[in-house]
């Protein structure tokens, strides 16, 4: 760590560092030791909270499924709650997979559609999706429970993954959009010179060059709909098909307003973890998104 | 829409072949967008309407539309035993977290920005609560919080800053604080995200022009990083008000609302309304339309407010 100590003493954070004398670095260690203090103790707050969770849904606690030694007792309750970690975690996985399919077909379509078309209604249309961001969650959410309802959607996975889509498909269009505009349009036109058609012009020739931005947004619609809470605590009504944080708050009231908070502990880990992994693999995706969204601003 | 195009007469184009092809690629853009025009038609269009005529009607959730009754389910919003109490609850709150999360995501962003391993590590770790659900993160806090297994208490009473056991959750102001403690760990790293792209974006060469001209670290920063960052501090503060007046899934999970609905938020206050006991959708709807005006109010005032003062 000490060899990579940045010198303080340069005016431009940004700038390249440059091979120091020894003394000049010693005094460098010096004078950043509080920062590095200040900074630890910084990205201890952060992370604490995560790992202490990992530790103590296996560690012995008092009221809960795991009382003496280490062990996996919680995460043996949490298979055992009602329906069952599995169901549980099939509902989830069906529901962020449902999410991210119909999002990516809307969005990539739809990005097609108003990068590289000009049709009547097009900004009107482009407009009107971005207004979803204006509108709150729960005023959607109880028409939509009435709509459902009417159509027979009503506590389907099928249905919640639709709303979820709704509300994913603001940054999905805007992030698509920007993508397609920032890819030559030579490159599609020759494509289409050649005999292609513009469907096929999308699969083989921009497809490839948009792959960034459909992993961002495919990366964004599984994580909002992995940890939505709201959509399926107003649209599903079966206890067998609420996706997983659902179960999990639930579960906490489970014997007699005694609490488990074992139970609890692994079952935000069994949560935290798929998102968690999925960030540390795909950090700068998830950064374009964010530095895409500040283009807005 | 394409009858639009047809009714021109083809005539008075000297190339009515282009026409026609300037209208096979208008149909099949529509057919591109057609999914996404559906989705926003069909699930955001619509519930708009329909939450507007249901705010006008008798609608219990049970037996449905009752047919007009307004103004009542406005009186019955405004009238509520808890809006005023969760109205100013949740101001206060969005008050106490922007200001917090902005200036804490400014600060992160100006440690942070090195291109250093330790930086890069640094924003790594404030970086990965973001990637947790809300209701993740709560729930784990309810734990972290929680007075039987909870780490926090024992090490607050073992530094000698607590006397007794601590209740995170048990008084007003605990909770409201607990809860904004959780957002800030939640949130603060997005915010520094947004927040050091916004300082990415400021030329290097504006800033050396200061320091040349004599402008110590504090001068330079007051007049030309602030000044240079109002866009993205602009962003940062939209979402982040947003987010906060639409708080609900950290309220309803860390204090369902208490002690004695001491932290009841406006969207809390819908879902009780419509869900939990009153089971009144018509005067959720209401409030749900008064939340919409609010919001919409509230956005286009903090846009013109930053517009405006970007023209000084």
């Amino acid at each position: 760590m000490t060899t990579t100590a940045p010198p303080k003493t340069s005016p431009a954070p940004q700038l390249r560092r440059q091979p120091r004398a020894p003394r000049a670095r010693l005094a460098g260690i010096a004078l950043r030791t509080p920062y590095w203090v200040l900074t630890g103790a910084l990205a201890l707050v952060f992370v604490f909270p995560l790992v202490w969770a990992g530790v103590a849904s296996v560690a012995p606690q008092p009221g809960s499924s795991q009382v003496d030694g280490w062990g996996f007792g919680n995460y043996v309750t949490l298979m055992e709650y009602q329906a069952g970690l599995p169901q549980y975690l099939l509902n989830s996985t069906l529901v962020s997979g449902m999410t991210v399919l119909f999002t990516l077909t809307a969005s990539v379509l739809g990005g097609y559609a108003f990068s590289r078309f000009r049709f009547p209604g097009r900004d009107v249309l482009f407009l009107l999706t971005l207004a979803i961001l204006m509108v709150p969650y729960a005023t959607l959410l109880i028409p939509l429970y009435v709509m459902l309802n009417a159509v027979g959607l009503q506590n389907t996975l099928v249905g919640l993954s639709l709303v979820l889509t709704v509300f994913q498909l603001p940054f999905a269009t805007f992030m698509m959009r920007i993508s397609f505009d920032a890819v030559p349009r030579e490159l599609d036109e020759a494509a289409l010179v050649d005999g292609c058609s513009s469907f096929r012009a999308l699969r083989t020739v921009l497809l490839p060059a948009v792959k960034p931005g459909v992993i961002t947004v495919g990366l964004f619609a599984f994580l909002a709909a992995w940890n939505d809470f709201v959509a399926p605590l107003i649209l599903i009504s079966d206890s067998d098909k609420i996706p997983l944080p659902l179960a999990v708050a639930n579960l906490r009231a489970q014997v007699m307003g005694i609490v488990d908070y074992g139970a609890t502990e692994a079952g935000v880990v069994v949560m935290a973890l798929p998102c968690v992994v999925l960030f540390l693999l795909l950090q700068r995706h998830y950064v374009r998104g964010f530095m895409s969204g500040a283009l807005k601003g | 829409m394409p009858a639009k195009l047809s009714a021109r007469p083809p005539a008075r184009s000297t190339r009515p072949a282009i026409v026609a092809v300037a209208r096979r690629r208008a149909l099949h853009g529509w057919a591109y967008a057609a999914p996404t025009a559906v989705l926003v038609v069909g699930l955001f269009l619509l519930p708009v309407l329909l939450v507007g005529q249901m705010s006008l009607s008798d609608w219990p959730l049970l037996s449905g539309n009752q047919g007009i009754n307004a103004p009542a389910n406005y009186q019955d919003a405004l009238g509520h035993r808890y809006f005023w109490d969760s109205v100013v609850f949740t101001v206060k709150y969005t008050v106490i977290a922007t200001v917090l999360l902005i200036g804490l995501g400014l600060g992160l962003a100006l440690l942070v920005q090195e291109s250093s391993r330790w930086s890069a590590v640094l924003r790594t770790s404030i970086l990965v609560p973001s990637a947790l659900g809300l209701a993740s993160a709560s729930l784990l806090f309810y734990a972290l919080y929680s007075p039987q297994v909870g780490p926090l208490s024992p090490l607050l009473q073992r530094l000698g800053l607590a006397d007794g056991p601590v209740t995170f959750l048990g008084t007003p102001d605990s909770a409201l604080w607990s809860t904004v403690f959780l957002v800030v760990w939640r949130f603060a790293g997005f915010y520094m995200l947004l927040l050091m792209v916004g300082l990415q974006g400021i030329p290097h060469e504006v800033i050396e022009a200061a320091r040349m001209d004599g402008a110590n670290r504090r001068q330079t920063f007051v007049s030309i990083t602030l000044p240079l960052l109002r866009p993205s501090l602009a962003l940062c503060t939209v979402l982040c008000v947003t987010g906060s007046l639409l708080a609900f899934d950290q309220f309803y999970i860390l204090t369902k609302g208490g002690p004695d609905n001491s932290t009841l938020t406006v969207v809390q206050l819908i879902y009780n309304v419509a869900f939990q006991g009153q089971n009144d959708l018509g005067v959720a709807a209401a409030l749900s339309i008064v939340v919409l005006v609010v919001l919409v109010v509230v956005n286009v005032a903090q846009m013109r407010a930053m517009r405006t003062s970007q023209e000084d």
